[in-house]
């Protein structure tokens, strides 16, 4: 485990959040240290995508604390959380499908309306060369590999120090799941922190340092990727093994 | 690899295609409208020969755009606000009604034009003009945004229902404090603008105030379509159009978007009302239910939260409304635009040039 020498980067501490009378989290802690890939791993509706939308301000926790950089940021609306740098792509991608390739990517450091973004977008051609070739064309045109590559590149246009992905890897063909991940481990190496929320957890603790298992709403079992990978629940329930 | 390039047309190439399609369809209305007003069967004993038919088709065709142009600027607030948040704001057509009151605020209070009277200097008409429009927008700009501040922001989020009840009322507000300020009936407005300046072609005369309204209309549109289409805020618009979480999460600040939209769909509404006063020399009370339902009609037969739907749909029942009274049945305009409305939505429930719904990954 990281050496944690402060406060860590993110705290979620004791979150409620509901869906109208639908108690979606149930107390959930977790926090995520600078420079970590940290996974949430987890069945459906166990609370893996809420977990995302309550950090980064689509939802609300009725109770409990979210801190970032070690201000409290329970409340703040997502376009303010954005800007202090929480970058969220979301679960289904998302992308503006009559936008085009480049008008998404300008989407994304909307954030940053002095900065000068060219070299922002050509890292994200670097990273995903598919995506040049692809420059004037609507989203919506793009294949579901090409999408979930145009949603990690427009949250990266923000410039997040946080980057949350929401099953980043879903309904993509083995080869391209790979190469997200890839790009996963490259994009945190590049000094971007990482919380993953992953079905493929396999994959996911296989780039995370750390990682979370929720059921219903609450923290189950939580340690380094490698604890977690030999963990017998884990196996049975995640992993496929019987 | 496959490169299938589905590449964007280049805007140049969609502009030229926009204004062949334009140019075409006026030139086919004038020869319909030509061919129509010499048909007896069709027009009674009010038939005309070849060259006062050919006069006549080209001064028709005219005031049908400018009409058209009217319900079209009026239209746009329409769509662009239920672009955005799926809200049909029935009180969008009462704005334009206040701005047309305004409008005779400024020539009249400012100015000192009464009806009746008006401006042949050239440099003092174009001042007029020129202040009434940059008073009235913007004020019916911040009407239409207080409107949303105060009466549907609180039911954001919620039902759908709520807001759109709650236009309606808004609606009725707007018309009653408009009935106890100017009282009902019409209301003279100072034609500042030339009536008798007409251009002659053959034995018609084509009035300047036609052109003007288009140009105006056209040149609005234009400035709106660049704004959206090119331009940081414009393009959160249309993210936020499509997907507000997205565009919230990219650090579109969705009220202000919203705002931004009420803003300048209120202020085409204060454009249109300017020239309506011009236009039609009178402006009443309840002129917003009218106006606003012809407008609405067109933002829907074009496809509603279609930009360029809503300026197409407001020049189709500019002139399927001229049609009709060119060829002596102005009784049946009404009629006629609301068959065609009926027909569409049958056949094209999403307008003409609505979008396929669905898309939303």
């Amino acid at each position: 485990m990281t050496a944690m020498a402060a406060e860590p980067m993110l705290v979620v501490e004791n979150v409620h959040t509901y869906y109208g009378q639908i108690h979606a989290l149930q107390g959930v802690t977790l926090h995520v240290a600078k420079g970590e890939v940290v996974t949430l791993i987890g069945a459906n509706g166990a609370g893996k995508t809420t977990t995302l939308k309550t950090i980064s301000g689509l939802l609300h926790a009725r109770a409990g604390h979210v801190k970032f950089e070690g201000e409290d940021i329970t409340k703040v609306a997502p376009h303010v959380l954005v800007e202090r740098g929480i970058g969220h792509a979301p679960e289904g991608r998302r992308i503006f499908s009559r936008l085009t390739v480049l008008e998404n990517l300008q989407m994304g450091a909307f954030s940053r309306p002095k900065a000068n973004i060219a070299p922002d977008i050509e890292r994200v051609f670097a990273l995903f060369p598919r995506l040049k070739e692809r420059e004037r064309q609507l989203g919506g045109t793009l294949s579901g590999g090409e999408q979930q590559m145009l949603a990690i590149g427009r949250a990266l246009m923000s410039e997040p120090r946080m980057l949350l992905l929401d099953e980043p890897s879903l309904g993509l063909a083995p080869i391209l799941v790979a190469q997200v991940f890839e790009t996963i481990k490259e994009i945190n190496s590049q000094g971007t922190t990482v919380l993953l929320v992953e079905q493929n957890a396999l994959q996911a603790l296989s780039i995370a340092h750390r990682g979370y298992v929720l059921q219903t709403g609450e923290v189950v079992l939580s340690g380094s990727a490698d604890s977690l990978r030999q963990n017998e629940t884990v196996r049975k329930a995640y992993l496929g093994e019987d | 690899m496959t490169t299938v390039a589905v590449a964007r047309r280049s805007p140049l190439n969609r502009a030229a295609r926009i204004v062949a399609f334009a140019v075409i369809a006026i030139v086919l209305y004038d020869i319909v409208l030509f061919v129509a007003l010499q048909q007896s069967w069709l027009t009674g004993s009010k038939a005309l020969t070849g060259d006062h038919a050919f006069g006549v088709a080209i001064q028709q065709t005219i005031n049908a755009l400018s009409i058209g142009a009217i319900y079209a600027l009026i239209a746009l607030g329409y769509t662009m606000v239920y672009g955005i948040i799926e809200l049909i704001n029935f009180a969008h057509g009462d704005v334009f009604m206040v701005g047309a009151f305004l409008s005779i605020l400024v020539t009249a209070g400012i100015f000192g034009q009464i009806p009746g009277a008006d401006i042949t200097n050239i440099p003092f008409l174009i001042l007029v003009l020129t202040v009434a429009l940059l008073l009235v927008m913007p004020a019916t700009g911040l009407l239409n945004l207080t409107i949303e501040r105060i009466f549907y922001r609180p039911f954001r989020g919620g039902s759908r229902l709520a807001p759109l009840i709650t236009a309606v009322g808004v609606s009725f507000i707007l018309q009653n404090v408009a009935l106890v300020v100017v009282g009902s009936g019409d209301r003279a407005a100072p034609q500042v603008f030339p009536l008798n300046w007409q251009i002659p072609i053959g034995d018609a005369k084509i009035s300047v105030l036609s052109i003007f309204i288009f140009v105006l209309a056209v040149g609005l549109m234009l400035a709106l379509n660049t704004f959206v289409n090119r331009t940081r805020l414009g393009r959160a618009m249309r993210a936020t159009a499509q997907d507000q979480q997205a565009a919230s999460l990219m650090g579109v600040d969705l009220n202000q978007t919203i705002a931004l939209t009420f803003l300048l769909g209120g202020a085409l509404a204060g454009a249109a009302g300017v020239v309506w006063g011009l236009r039609f020399g009178f402006v009443r009370q309840d002129l917003g239910f009218n106006a606003g339902l012809k407008a609405f009609t067109s933002a829907v037969l074009g496809g509603i939260g279609n930009i360029n739907g809503a300026a197409l749909g407001g020049f189709f029942i500019g002139f399927t409304e001229n049609l009709a009274s060119a060829l002596g049945y102005s009784r049946w305009s009404e009629f006629l635009v609301f068959l065609i409305l009926t027909f569409v939505l049958i056949f094209r429930p999403t307008g003409i040039l609505g979008q396929q719904l669905g898309d939303r990954a």
